[in-house]
């Protein structure tokens, strides 16, 4: 038994290393920052000055929350209706959501913004087809607008929402549905007595999924937002500004890390430990 | 009103991917009968039972349900209920919501539901269980929300899709009694399928021995048993030493080289016939007083019999005995007139019934998880 396990720390061994230098330590390095003043004494003051920051986190919150619920809105059905497709459509479906995830979503964000500029893509459509001309406007708002940013984060994450879903809804046992159906249950009634409840897990992580990225992204709202500020955005400014405060940048990233602790608990609880708990 | 027949399946076909897995079969099934669709897997039973719940349709042929065609009609609004082999409870609803469902969908009154859940639970004996989740059921336990589930909405037909197959075999018994019991009770008409022979014979009113898409035979367990229509169902059912014979007249047949008294008719004169011999139908004697004579080549012994194969003619017979006999002793064989049964030449012939190689045959059955 211990030369077993003695053997199993082996190898794990050089993931532990790795697990240690690269998440455990960052996060070390981000408590002792928060509880510390520049001079590196131990101090509780940078929390106290996170009160500034209380309108960041509420849009933050909101915003995110927004692009979840829309996310979901849109994936669910799309999950939904791959599950009944043959399983070759299935699988081509499936390759069209990863395949942007497969480039880098600061550059996704950028062509975002080719969109929705003042002279972008659309307002060039609407101008050339005479529509602003019959508004009276030069061209309309699109970018620079608490939609872009939603619009911008539902892009970004959706396929985050889609995966775990399909992926759940996929694995019902079909056995499962043939006896709703034998007793009794139409389609509707299939999908709200047994498809429903039982995809519930996959929403449950889709959710977590999107929305822990939302309520942290700044550069989103950075190139397609006005100039409300998210608290990703504050996070960055207090450690890029030319007089960096680490401190109290660390301190609000400890408190919207436990934030989305509290959050994501919350939701195993709701999944009622039925495999809900896939991102944890 | 007692032998109306409550589905009927006339001249139906299915092919899956260009393979024929139901071909031009007929069936008529008796109300309130407990029929049994036997035969080995692949032989397309749980097809015609997936066809008759509305899980399929026929690429041909007609369905009936109380003489009216149910061709299309989806299974939801088929008066049949069915218990799934693997259960397929609902992992998300606890016993009693599992047993509700049927119900709820129906829309009825909650103290209907409260009743009738109550009354199911105490039917399969799992009264107090209601709110446990059903992954903490055992496999038994489990089969039994399944059969309530299902009978709790008063299907006229129920469809048992090997049901006791995932049991171990006492459990497997004692619910075989309890399915019966259940069917006799509820009075409503059981479609079963296994692959297990004894299953079929003990608990069915009628047994429908089927292979290769196609009906063999029909008929009462006993029917079944004591008159096998062709070799193969000779073979699935129980043990039978198969050998060629030639009807020489009415009553009188030969084979081994030598002829016998039996109580068959209606064959051509000199028609090559299949002759069936039961091993426990078998007596062994002493070798001069015996019809046949051979060697005793292995003994096996199985608690209740010693089963031991005999060589005659270089043919290896199986024959049950409680006397013990020894590999090498030369046996006499003596064979009743009622003991020997004739069946026409089938597509069958010569595919079944000689046991020179049994113990490939014991690695077969046991593949099939037809004995333990």
């Amino acid at each position: 038994m211990n030369k077993k396990s003695f053997g199993d720390r082996l190898v794990a061994a050089p993931y532990l290393v790795w697990s240690a230098i690269f998440i455990i330590v960052p996060l070390l390095i981000m408590v002792y920052f928060a509880l510390t003043d520049a001079n590196g004494v131990f101090t509780l003051s940078n929390f106290s000055q996170i009160g500034r920051y209380k309108k960041a986190f509420g849009v933050s919150i909101l915003y995110a929350a927004a692009a979840t619920v829309i996310t979901l809105l849109l994936s669910y059905p799309t999950a939904y209706f791959m599950t009944k497709l043959k399983v070759s459509s299935q699988r081509m479906l499936f390759m069209i959501v990863m395949i942007p995830m497969w480039m880098n979503f600061l550059i996704r964000t950028y062509s975002w913004v080719t969109i929705l500029e003042d002279n972008g893509l659309i307002n060039s459509f609407l101008r050339s087809i005479g529509l602003l001309e019959l508004l009276n406007v030069d061209n309309l708002r699109l970018i620079r607008t608490p939609g872009a940013v939603i619009l911008g984060m539902v892009y970004d994450f959706i396929p985050f929402m889609i995966l775990p879903i399909y992926s759940v809804m996929s694995k019902i046992d079909k056995s499962l549905l043939e006896a709703a159906e034998d007793l009794g249950s139409d389609s509707l009634s299939k999908f709200r007595r047994v498809i429903f409840p039982l995809s519930q897990p996959g929403v449950i992580s889709g959710i977590t999924m999107v929305f822990v990225p939302s309520v942290s992204t700044f550069y989103i709202s950075k190139m397609l937002g006005d100039k409300t500020t998210l608290i990703g955005d504050s996070i960055e400014f207090l450690f890029t500004a030319l007089e960096p405060d680490y401190n109290v940048g660390s301190a609000i990233s400890l408190l919207l890390m436990l934030m989305i602790l509290v959050c994501m608990f919350i939701m195993n609880r709701f999944s009622d430990n039925e495999g809900g708990g896939v991102l944890m | 009103m007692e032998n109306e027949n409550i589905v009927e399946l006339k001249n139906i076909s299915v092919a899956f991917d260009g393979e024929q897995v139901l071909d031009g079969l007929n069936l008529e099934i008796k109300d309130r009968e407990f029929i049994t669709l036997l035969g080995p897997s692949g032989c397309g039973k749980t097809t015609t039972l997936r066809l008759i719940a509305g899980f399929l349709e026929p690429d041909s042929g007609e369905i009936l349900f109380e003489g009216k065609k149910i061709n299309g009609v989806p299974a939801y609004k088929r008066q049949v209920n069915t218990i799934f082999q693997r259960y397929a409870l609902f992992p998300h609803l606890n016993v009693y919501e599992n047993i509700a469902f049927g119900l709820r969908v129906k829309k009825r009154p909650e103290s209907e539901i409260k009743e009738k859940v109550a009354e199911m639970l105490r039917l399969v004996n799992l009264t107090g269980l209601e709110k446990r989740h059903v992954d903490t059921l055992s496999g038994g336990q489990q089969q039994r929300v399944a059969i309530a589930r299902a009978i709790a909405n008063h299907p006229k037909v129920l469809l048992l899709d090997e049901p006791l197959a995932a049991l171990d075999l006492k459990l497997r018994k004692d619910m075989q009694k309890e399915l019966k019991k259940i069917q006799q009770q509820l009075g409503i008409t059981f479609i079963f399928v296994t692959h297990d022979q004894e299953e079929a014979l003990t608990m069915s009113d009628r047994v429908v021995v089927m292979d290769a898409g196609r009906i063999q035979q029909v008929g009462t367990p006993q029917d079944i048993y004591n008159e096998p229509r062709n070799a193969f169902v000779a073979d699935f059912i129980g043990e039978s030493n198969i050998v060629d014979g030639k009807m020489l007249r009415d009553y009188y047949v030969e084979f081994s080289s030598q002829r016998f008294d039996c109580l068959d008719k209606g064959f051509e004169p000199d028609e090559a016939v299949d002759v069936v011999v039961r091993p426990e139908d078998v007596d062994i004697v002493e070798p001069e007083k015996g019809m046949l004579k051979g060697e005793v080549t292995s003994v096996a012994f199985l608690g209740v019999h010693y089963e031991i194969i005999v060589d005659i003619g270089g043919f290896k017979w199986m024959i049950q005995t409680t006397d013990e006999h020894f590999a090498g002793d030369t046996v006499g064989l003596y064979i009743e007139p009622d003991a020997i049964h004739i069946m026409k030449k089938s597509e069958y012939s010569g595919l079944y019934g000689d046991y020179s190689s049994y113990s490939e045959e014991i690695d077969h059955l046991s593949d099939t998880g037809e004995e333990e």
